[in-house]
């Protein structure tokens, strides 16, 4: 083993040729070689079939469904995250790490027990169902029920990402913007967000990213209507039950270049957010 | 502005931060609040920057009530010990942020705060980094952009905690004689914590020396080192010897052999005998009233520094005294020992 880096100097960090080597060998072996088969299961299409499966009415609508709704949820488990690990941090309260722990669950459940759960509490007889459904709005069975799933299922990677980081946040420096006459809406908006948006921007990609791939939980509450309520995932378990694996894999390649592009562009943001100051 | 604080109590839990502090502060003064760590003097600061409250008592500035008022409506400039630079803006809107919170009404454009920001960066000479970040400054350099950020403000008292803590000894020694000058330019009211008498003694108009959350002194450097009114602050500030002694009818007896010196009007009992290592007058052995023994000699500078065992009853005593080179000692001399200033406290029960 030897303890030079690719500068070929010596580095006081020994080891970098054996831990390079297992990353690059694992990740191969995990991410990269089972995707790598998913592109070459797809090049069986030629451009025009591919084409022809992905522009279809029910795959676009599968995927606006996924990626629309899982978008729209990352937004609103960011706003709910925040105010959650505000108060978690913030505030000592009898029953926080009751609060702390509970956060958890959506983590641990099994995603078909959150659905199930989810589907008897939403529908049109449930506790909540019922009096929804009086004021006219229906969960269970539609795209709002789909959009209640992944808010469920991504709540903590908001929290859990944006935590420690308002835990380290040194309360000085909110001391010294009051004492330089900042009012609490400024010690927010100018001192705390900036320093918490990078670990927000995190916390939305992983909620996101989750919420698009998510399946078990969906599709007992999402009553799976093509064109309505179906996701992209049930839609390629629809075709691989269909054998046709071909455009199963078509859709599962669109759905990961939407994914990484959309990761990517957020990781680019949580880059900018870190070295940049915000303008004033 | 002058700064009133009367019998202020803070408790956290049952710990007695501050136990009925009172504190004056004229207009235009340098105060510097000195005491070892856990005195209250860092809580003292904090209730008058309006970070903290207290339990009881009052803080007037110019006798108005600051109690009632938010840190951020007292005009008060804060500069921490770790600094609280914001991380995330450049030096110039570190500067700039006090300026720019101002409410509406009364915040000045953007080319009034642009000249204030660099008149303030010049001030701290260092207007050749405002587009750096904190992150890419030294420490003292960090420390000097705090002081900038809490002038911009133009505050009424300037409030200063372990400013240069953090700092190594000769940037220490650089930013306290930056800051008496600095002071000498906008004379605003100043009250900075310190744990370090050097400091204090050096850029203060006046030390107030804090102990067990109560005001043991509040004089010049001179008096509080030349005069020290208590047992702690002069083993505090300055080296001193200390010997237990017993006041027994006028006379000073240290193991039971009186020495020759005048307890004033110390009371009868168990006392402490406080002696400046450069107090200590050295002679021939049978002379003065202390006998000892030359252990070891260190020279330098314009003095020798020897320690000396005292010939006591129970075992030797070990004292540390400064004496002139003119006479040099050298170890195994006997030596006679006469305190030529020195101080006696009643011990405590």
């Amino acid at each position: 083993m030897s303890a030079t880096t690719a500068a070929g100097r010596r580095s006081t960090l020994p080891g970098f040729g054996l831990t390079m080597g297992l990353t690059l060998a694992w990740l191969s072996l995990i991410v990269l070689i089972p995707l790598a088969g998913l592109f070459l299961k797809t090049f069986e299409l030629s451009l025009e079939q591919f084409w022809t499966i992905i522009t279809s009415r029910r795959t676009l609508n599968a995927l606006k469904t996924s990626f629309g709704l899982a978008l729209l949820a990352a937004v609103v488990n960011l706003v709910m995250g925040m105010v959650i690990v505000w108060t978690l941090v913030r505030y000592r309260f009898p029953g926080r790490r009751v609060f702390d722990a509970i956060v958890d669950i959506p983590f641990a459940l099994p995603t078909a027990v959150a659905g199930v759960a989810l589907t008897s509490l939403f529908a049109q007889k449930g506790w909540l169902g019922a009096p929804l459904a009086e004021l006219g709005i229906k969960v269970a069975f539609t795209p709002v029920g789909i959009f209640v799933a992944m808010v469920f299922i991504g709540i903590p990677f908001v929290v859990r990402t944006v935590q420690p980081v308002l835990i380290d946040l040194d309360v000085e420096i909110e001391e010294a913007a009051a004492s330089l006459g900042a009012g609490r809406w400024n010690i927010v908006y100018r001192v705390i967000l900036p320093s918490l948006i990078p670990a927000m921007l995190t916390g939305f990609a992983l909620a996101f990213a989750r919420a698009v791939g998510e399946y078990g939980s969906v599709i007992f509450i999402a009553g799976n209507l093509p064109n309505i309520s179906e996701i992209a995932p049930l839609l390629i378990v629809i075709r691989l039950s269909e054998f046709r694996y071909a455009d199963a894999t078509a859709i599962a390649v669109v759905m990961l270049l939407a994914s990484f592009a959309i990761i990517f562009i957020i990781n680019r943001l949580q880059r900018w957010a870190q070295t940049r100051a915000p303008a004033s | 502005m002058a700064i009133e604080v009367q019998n202020i109590v803070k408790k956290f839990g049952a710990f007695a931060a501050l136990d009925g502090v009172d504190l004056k502060v004229a207009d235009g003064e340098l105060v510097a609040l000195l005491g070892p760590s856990g005195s209250g003097k860092t809580t003292l600061l904090r209730i008058i920057a309006g970070l903290d409250w207290p339990d009881s008592g009052s803080v007037k500035f110019d006798g108005e009530d600051a109690l009632s008022r938010g840190a951020g409506e007292r005009h008060v400039g804060f500069v921490f010990q770790h600094y609280a630079l914001f991380r995330h803006m450049t030096v110039f809107e570190n500067v700039a942020f006090g300026l720019r919170v101002q409410p509406r009404a009364i915040r000045k454009d953007e080319a009034t705060i642009r000249a204030r920001v660099k008149e303030l960066l010049d001030l701290v000479q260092l207007d050749w980094l405002a587009t750096r970040y904190p992150s890419q400054l030294s420490g003292g350099q960090r420390q000097r952009i705090a002081l900038a950020r809490a002038l911009a403000i133009e505050p009424r008292i300037l409030l200063l905690d372990e400013p240069f803590g953090a700092l190594d000894a000769k940037v220490r020694k650089e930013l306290r004689k930056w800051l008496r000058s600095l002071h000498e330019e906008i004379h605003v009211t100043s009250i900075f914590v310190t744990h370090d008498q050097e400091e204090a003694l050096e850029v203060a108009n006046r030390v107030v020396v804090m102990d067990k959350g109560k005001i043991e002194q509040i004089g010049t450097p001179g008096d509080v080192y030349d005069n020290p009114a208590t047992a702690f602050v002069h083993s505090f500030i300055g080296e001193s010897i200390m010997l237990p002694v017993d006041v027994r009818d006028g006379r000073v007896e240290l193991d039971g052999r009186a020495l020759d010196i005048d307890p004033g009007d110390v009371a009868s009992g168990a006392s402490k005998l406080f002696v400046r290592r450069h107090d200590m007058q050295v002679g021939p052995a049978g002379s003065g009233t202390l006998q000892g023994t030359v252990k070891h000699v260190r020279s330098f500078g314009p003095i020798q520094r020897a320690d000396i065992a005292l010939a006591a009853q129970h075992g030797d005593t070990l004292v540390e005294i400064d004496a002139p080179r003119d006479n040099p000692l050298s170890p195994g001399d006997v030596i006679g020992l006469k305190p030529r200033r020195f101080r006696i406290f009643a011990a405590e029960a």
